[in-house]
């Protein structure tokens, strides 16, 4: 399995197309919104924590998209499929690379986010931060899944958003929530039960993503 | 190995509603070469992916080195190699890169050495460290050709491997099919080229719209009688027996 | 058999029950004394939201088994099984906005259930669209399955981070009475006909569309029958 992630990080590296993209995207989204909102109003820091996980939400899932292109030149995607292992370890391989990427291109949003949006840098960064790990593990767990599949089915840009965003409705409320609670100062113990739920639903996710993979990669 | 490599029993197998293949009994001892002739469509792709374990069988049973397909598939491949029309290549990475990946995932011992080894016995040494993408596509093939050897697999199973290839590169498949016959391992090849397929293998099956027709030994004796056989067996289907220039005897 | 009793049964069951049902909520129940008049679509709401999610029970338990078995009928009974529900679903959203507005002052509200309602929408849109990029074949049919089992599961945390979510934003706040507080037997007895009429329906459609979804696999598979009867009878005389 580390060899999996390995060649993903490696092949990464080469071309740094999906660093690119996920890193364009988010900041795209970002500026769009704040277009959205009145520089002055007070309706800005209400809405800051919004516009950061929408902006995560869109960068990743046309990130997904990416995951299992790679795999589809030369029908690399068999050649996995011929190596001595479970499909499910493929899986486990896939999200843990995707998840690393998005992490590293939220490393840079983040600070771009606070300067846009200008909030003030406290220890609520961590609190962030730790939510926005658990809805990215999410994201990357759901979406690895169906970027598998939608990637083998026609119109495969538009099926992976509609197959993804539903989805992960829970985890974007919740990111938000704590997001939200967290900047107005409040400490994290007020949002455990928020933070319990992304965890959980990484958790289900991950077996389930886990079990149900070698059903989308076979034929 | 003392028995069978492969065994099938009214392996069969469907894909929505159109039957690739049906009820074919088979069975290839270590060391055999066979060679898998028929009309296109016939199912050769399709029976050579059964015995990858990349597609499962809809009906009969079917064993891999003596064991049922259900478990150790994972097993089973480690002993398995699969040369397709698609290298399995990553374009992006140098050639011995995605060796080593694959060597990685093989668990092959001393793999940088071994990589290096077989990129020079098929021709790759000086292309070793330039990304696939910008290789020619007979490079590549070549490339593929040591991704499939790597793991020194005991079953080897080669989609059409000549096509496409130069002169030179096919006779450097010729020669490691051969040796890789000397050492015991079990391969089947389609092929749409009876002379290759006269040159270096001792058995052959004929498959028709999925049912195996015929499955018997051959020699170069035999040929012109085989390809009567084998007109009268597909007629009416797409013909396309070549004759490949350089290994008519 | 029992299909020969399900094509003669459930038409006019159907039929009756929903005739019944329209009576009795057009004529028969008495006019909710604070909604008004419009408080009659509760009738056809009620059961119709019900029936969406029995239907995308069916779908997930369908799926579930077809992953596991691989018979094509429950992929057949789970693609009914959606459409139907996927109609069903877009009443459920039509006919709660038009409750609401003269009710509540507002088209739509965002408590729990119908937004759960909402996404439950485009998961079966989702589903939907799903097969038809996928095509018919199995492999179509797997990924749609594997999309049924995980929005199932993912229903109730849904519902759950919804729910949640309203709790802290009490602005437009309203849980819906489903059902409860229906002081006149009438309207008990009204509200119990309707839901046994769409359940009928429910059925019926569902049926019908199963029906036209085998029907059309067995001609597919006659049709491959004879091509494998004469491919061998050719090569028979091929060898002769």
């Amino acid at each position: 399995m580390l060899a999996l992630i390995r060649k993903d990080l490696q092949i990464e590296f080469r071309t740094k197309e999906t660093l690119a993209s996920l890193l364009l995207l988010g900041l795209l989204t970002l500026v769009v919104l704040s277009f959205a909102f009145d520089p002055a109003s007070e309706l800005r820091a209400e809405a800051a924590p919004g516009a950061l996980w929408v902006a995560v939400l869109f960068a990743g899932v046309l990130g997904l998209n990416r995951s299992f292109l790679s795999e589809r030149d030369n029908d690399c995607l068999q050649g996995l499929l011929l190596c001595p292992i479970d499909r499910g370890t493929i899986y486990l391989a896939k999200t843990i690379g995707n998840f690393v990427f998005m992490l590293a291109a939220q490393m840079v949003i983040v600070p771009i986010f606070v300067f846009f949006f200008n909030l003030p840098i406290s220890s609520a960064l961590g609190g962030v931060l730790l939510s926005l790990a658990l809805g990215l593990l999410g994201l990357a767990a759901i979406g690895t899944l169906f970027a598998a599949i939608a990637v083998r089915t026609r119109a495969r840009e538009v099926m992976l958003p509609l197959l993804i965003v539903p989805l992960v409705v829970p985890l974007f409320i919740a990111g938000v929530q704590v997001t939200a609670h967290v900047l107005a100062g409040k400490p994290l113990d007020t949002v455990l039960h928020w933070l319990n739920l992304m965890g959980g639903f990484d958790a289900v996710f991950l077996v389930v993503g886990w079990l149900a993979f070698e059903y989308a990669v076979e034929e | 190995m003392s028995g069978p490599v492969v065994e099938g029993r009214g392996v069969g197998r469907r894909f929505a509603g159109v039957t690739a293949l049906r009820d074919v009994d088979l069975s290839v001892a270590a060391g055999e070469a066979v060679a898998v002739f028929g009309p296109n469509g016939a199912g050769k792709t399709t029976l050579l992916r059964l015995l990858a374990t990349v597609l499962r069988p809809s009906a009969g049973t079917l064993r891999l080195f003596e064991r049922p397909l259900e478990d150790g598939g994972a097993q089973a491949r480690r002993r398995i190699g699969l040369l397709s029309h698609r290298s399995f290549l990553y374009p992006d990475l140098t050639p011995v890169e995605n060796l080593e990946f694959y060597a990685r995932m093989f668990r092959v011992p001393q793999a940088a050495a071994r990589v290096r080894d077989l990129l020079e016995q098929v021709g790759l040494a000086g292309w070793a460290h330039r990304p696939l993408r910008t290789l020619s596509r007979g490079m590549e093939q070549r490339c593929a050709l040591a991704r499939v050897l790597l793991h020194e697999p005991d079953l080897l199973l080669l989609d059409e491997p000549f096509s496409g290839l130069d002169l030179d590169a096919g006779t450097t498949l010729s020669g490691l099919l051969q040796r890789e016959r000397a050492r015991g391992s079990a391969w089947l090849m389609t092929t749409h080229e009876i002379g290759r397929a006269f040159e270096l293998c001792t058995r052959a099956l004929i498959l028709v719209r999925g049912r195996l027709v015929w499955d018997g030994a051959i020699n170069t004796a035999q040929r012109d009688q085989f390809e009567e056989r084998y007109r009268t067996l597909t007629h009416g289907s797409d013909l396309a027996l070549s004759h490949h220039a350089g290994a008519d005897p | 058999m029992m299909r020969r009793w399900a094509d003669t049964l459930l038409p006019p069951s159907s039929l009756l029950l929903m005739a019944a049902a329209i009576y009795m909520v057009f004529v028969y129940v008495p006019t909710d004394k604070v909604q008004g008049v419009v408080q009659r679509i509760f009738y056809f709401h009620v059961p119709l939201a019900f029936m969406t999610f029995v239907a995308f029970g069916t779908v997930a338990v369908a799926s579930a088994l077809f992953l596991w078995r691989g018979t094509r009928g429950w992929d057949r009974l789970a693609h009914s099984a959606a459409e139907v529900g996927m109609l069903f679903c877009s009443l459920v959203l039509i006919t709660g906005p038009i409750w609401a507005k003269p009710i509540w002052g507002t088209w739509w509200t965002w408590d729990a259930r119908l937004t759960t309602t909402l996404i439950l929408w485009l998961i079966y849109a989702a589903y939907l669209m799903l097969r038809s990029a996928a095509g018919t074949s199995d492999q179509g049919a797997r990924y749609a399955a594997i999309l049924g089992v995980v929005g199932a599961i993912d229903i109730p945390i849904i519902n759950r981070s919804v729910y949640w979510w309203r709790t802290i934003h009490p602005a437009v706040l309203i849980t819906r009475e489903g059902g409860s507080g229906l002081a006149d037997p009438r309207m008990q007895a009204t509200l119990g006909v309707c839901f046994l009429a769409f359940l009928v329906l429910f059925v019926w459609l569902v049926w019908v569309r199963n029906e036209n979804a085998r029907l059309r696999d067995v001609v597919e598979e006659l049709r491959q029958q004879a091509l494998a009867t004469a491919t061998r009878r050719q090569i028979q005389t091929g060898t002769a």
